[in-house]
């Protein structure tokens, strides 16, 4: 098992220390966390990070799961979609579901905490079960600043009823009424899909995927999904190719509806028609294998359209590699332009700085550089553990100032 | 509160150790934002005063060398979401540690704002860039553990502090606690007895620099003292 200390040898000096301190003020206070699952991505992949070495910390660190049935599932992942301001239909009746689900999840979890760290939408509606002592706060990791009207105004009572709300950013921000915090995502340095890789690992790793090298690979990591822009990638590339010899590696899953399906098929359309398109469908668990390719980049695209806080950007900048991104979601504040890469509008942006960078190779170096101690001041999981602890004792220690 | 022991100033002792402490901040967003540049004067001139600092003190402790390019919040935005040069040029060279209040402070981003406006005849406004979001931020503090007696010791526990120790006893105690000249220089002027070393750092421009660089220049003091 990681250990805090092991944090010493990557993030920036002093910070372990920092932590060790501020983890003596909160010794012994239970910190519970309820999300949806443990596996997957985004807060789950957090949390099985974080959760370990608070309780390595001597925080009562704790994480429990809601279940319930499928329709209990389908109303949850369809009010997240909701209030990230896709329509979805939400009658009455699965709404009420929901909250029922939830009430029989309060009464075989044990909630009593200190602080409770509720993640997303699935397991919201536990507050209305909360017990008389501890606090209670929703964790909000996606984007619901457009949330759609019906979703929202079900959902605003939920939230109205937590003594406050984190969320990545505050662009994702809608109004509650509740004290709103601002703490970003992270990554983990040390996991398989962040850990330094020896040069040998990468090229047999990139070999087995069945990626040549020999030419400055151009990597999008991402689900194929029209959100991701994967096919503006390819006509970025195309422009691109016009000038350099270049290879393009698109690498993701791809969902079972009807768009991931014609993405995929339009993607393998454009790889058999050109041999130094790449695209690979990768299982959730392929962490070596993402941060292989991340590290046989060149330069990292994550030219999204539509984005939540885009990690991707930070593991890239955490891999010493300019990356360029899409103006959207928590890509504009990962990516310093002209520091650490650009931000682009368009399939012309993207080809024009990935020409810029390979006509000026000094500049892919020196942005590697800046991209990394950005990642390593900003991204890490050191920095989001010195925020829950900052949390922790905010809320529970009463007002610090 | 004074000065005992040797007057040699390698092993003059305090009586009263100087503790290292770190900071923590936790942002909290304020439920406001501005699209154009007469909404960010007014709501400067609404904010609590705590916002005013997140958004100018503040940017020391959270930007480095390789995003440290406009000095506070405003200029930055203004700069690049609005894309106002001329007016990003004005707020950028304001130098927050120069005023002896935020109230004082906030004035003055207002009345630049004011001015650039009355030149112009349409409001400049965010076009393709993201709002002004409103922060403040909540200060936890860390006791690092070290602790100085003697300058020597001083130098040492400065020199392995964590760099927010730089933006909490320079920035932090100064602009929010009220320690004018803050605890380095006060400890060594009233605790180490060395008044000229204290001025000296109670000099230091914070400005447009980095946690780091305000570390170098400290110990860069400390040790003409300490070889003299």
């Amino acid at each position: 098992m990681i250990k805090i200390d092991d944090y010493r040898q990557v993030a920036p000096p002093g910070t372990v220390d920092v932590i060790l301190k501020l983890a003596e003020r909160v010794q012994g206070r239970r910190f519970l966390h309820l999300s949806g699952g443990r596996f997957g991505g985004g807060a789950a992949e957090m949390l099985r990070t974080l959760v370990p070495i608070l309780a390595d910390l001597g925080v009562d660190a704790g994480w429990e799961i809601t279940g319930g049935d499928p329709v209990f599932y389908a109303t949850a992942r369809a009010l997240q979609q909701a209030l990230e301001g896709t329509e979805r239909l939400l009658t009455d009746e699965a709404l009420e579901h929901y909250r029922e689900m939830n009430r029989i999840n309060a009464k075989k979890l044990r909630l009593e905490a200190d602080l409770v760290l509720v993640h997303d939408v699935q397991p919201a509606s536990l507050i209305a079960d909360r017990p008389s002592v501890g606090r209670w706060v929703w964790r909000c990791d996606f984007d619901c600043s457009r949330a759609r009207r019906r979703a929202w105004s079900f959902f605003r009572t939920l939230l109205r009823q937590y003594d406050g709300a984190v969320f990545s950013l505050p662009r994702f921000i809608r109004r509650i009424g509740i004290p709103l915090y601002v703490i970003h995502p992270s990554i983990d340095p040390l996991s398989d899909k962040n850990r330094e890789l020896t040069p040998r690992e990468i090229t047999t790793i990139v070999g087995t995927l069945g990626v040549p090298l020999g030419k400055p690979l151009l990597v999008q990591i991402g689900p194929f999904t029209r959100d991701r822009d994967p096919l503006g990638v390819v006509n970025a590339y195309r422009l691109v190719k016009k000038s350099h010899p270049v290879r393009l590696v698109l690498a993701g899953s791809a969902g079972d509806d009807r768009e991931s399906l014609d993405v995929l098929s339009d993607l393998r359309e454009a790889a058999q028609r050109d041999e130094d398109i790449v695209v690979l469908e990768l299982p959730p668990d392929a962490h070596l294998q993402i941060n292989a390719l991340q590290r046989a980049a060149t330069i990292v695209l994550q030219k999204s359209l539509r984005e939540g806080f885009g990690l991707g950007a930070a593991e890239a900048m955490w891999k010493g590699k300019p990356v360029i991104g899409g103006f959207a979601g928590g890509l504009p504040q990962q990516i310093v332009y002209d520091v650490t890469g650009y931000t682009v509008r368009s399939v012309e942006g993207a080809a024009f700085r990935i020409r810029h960078l390979l006509n000026n190779p000094e500049l892919i170096a020196r942005m590697g550089a800046a991209g990394r101690e950005h990642a390593r001041r900003s991204f890490l999981t050191t920095r989001h553990l010195t925020e829950y602890l900052a949390l922790l004792i905010h809320v529970t220690d009463g007002r610090e100032r | 509160m004074t000065a005992v022991g040797p007057v040699d100033a390698r092993t003059r002792m305090a009586t009263d150790p100087f503790v290292f402490f770190g900071c923590v901040e936790l942002r909290q967003a304020l439920d406001k934002t501005a699209l154009d540049e007469r909404e960010l004067m007014d709501r400067i001139e609404e904010v609590p005063a705590g916002s005013i600092f997140y958004h100018t003190h503040g940017y020391f402790l959270r930007h480095r060398p390789v995003t440290m390019a406009y000095g506070n919040d405003f200029a930055r935005w203004v700069a690049l979401e609005v894309r106002d040069q001329a007016l990003a040029e004005r707020l950028a060279l304001v130098d927050p540690f120069e005023f002896a209040s935020l109230e004082d402070l906030r004035e003055e981003l207002v009345s630049i704002i004011r001015d650039h406006l009355a030149t112009l005849s349409s409001v400049p406004r965010v076009e393709f860039g993201e709002p002004f979001y409103f922060q403040e931020s909540h200060v936890v503090e860390v006791p690092l553990g070290a602790t100085a007696r003697s300058l020597a010791e001083f130098r040492a526990g400065l020199a392995g502090a964590e760099a927010s120790a730089i933006y909490f006893h320079m920035v932090e105690a100064r602009t929010r606690l009220g320690r004018h000249s803050g605890d380095f220089a006060e400890w060594l002027r009233i605790s180490l007895g060395m008044p000229e070393l204290a001025e000296r750092i109670g000099r230091i421009d914070t400005y447009m620099t980095s946690l780091e660089r305000v570390r170098a220049k400290i110990l860069s003091l400390v040790d003409e003292v300490l070889e003299s």
